[in-house]
């Protein structure tokens, strides 16, 4: 039973039926796709900062690190990405800023 | 200071240099680690890439990867010998010992609670499934 009490934590935003609420309405949830640690799923233990391929995923045209409410990125995982992607930009990598 | 600890140590080469003093270059610093007592566990080249920005008016340099195992004295006198050397424009030198281990432990504690809840994540993450599930098994 304790199983299933913890899994209804995911029900939290189902939304309305009909969802789409129009912007600034403030009483209205609006619903939202609940977004999953996409290391997790894939059961990542370590960023590598030398995996550029991954890395630039996380740093869009500004190059500032991709923030974890669109990343989606669990609290450890979003921190060792962060750690990674500086030490990219320290050996040239990764740029520091969009020229 | 007696224990182990494992560096990865990320270079890079002016690509103005030849081919044989490249070599000779990245030969010189091995025998730096090895005369000091370190063992170089991994040596590779990453390749010729672009540098994100540009470095003392460089665009692009031969990137080298070397993973060694020692105390940290090595460590000290090959940094201090690339920071001498022109021809590495620059380096950075990470300790990953402790982070391997950290990565060990998520890994065992994963594998402890994949086989503490063989059934975790069946129920396809559907909170409304899983109760109604109890309930049939309640009615049963």
């Amino acid at each position: 039973m304790s199983r299933n009490s913890e899994e209804r934590g995911f029900d939290l935003d189902e939304g309305r039926p009909g969802g789409g609420a129009p912007h600034g309405r403030t009483g209205g949830r609006r619903f939202r796709r609940r977004k999953v640690c996409r290391f997790c799923v894939d059961k990542v233990d370590y960023i590598d900062f030398k995996d550029v391929k991954l890395l630039t995923s996380y740093v869009p045209e500004r190059s500032k690190i991709l923030p974890r409410r669109i990343s989606g990125a669990c609290a450890p995982h979003q921190r060792m990405l962060a750690e990674a992607i500086k030490r990219a930009r320290n050996i040239a990598l990764l740029p520091y800023t969009a020229d | 200071m007696a224990e182990k600890r494992i560096y990865e140590v990320v270079f890079i080469i002016d690509t103005g240099t030849g081919e044989d003093e490249t070599t000779r270059l990245i030969e010189g610093l091995q025998r730096i680690v090895t005369d000091l007592g370190g063992t170089i566990t991994k040596s590779e080249s990453m390749g010729r890439r672009t540098l994100a920005y540009k470095i003392g008016r460089k665009t692009e340099g031969n990137y080298m990867l070397f993973e060694i195992e020692g105390t940290g004295r090595e460590i000290a006198e090959l940094e201090r010998r690339m920071r001498v050397n022109d021809a590495i424009l620059r380096y950075l030198t990470v300790r990953v010992d402790e982070e391997r281990q950290r990565a060990e432990k998520l890994k065992a504690r994963r594998a402890r609670k994949a086989s503490k809840r063989p059934f975790a994540g069946a129920s396809g993450g559907r909170g409304g499934a899983a109760v109604a599930l109890a309930g049939d098994e309640e009615e049963a």
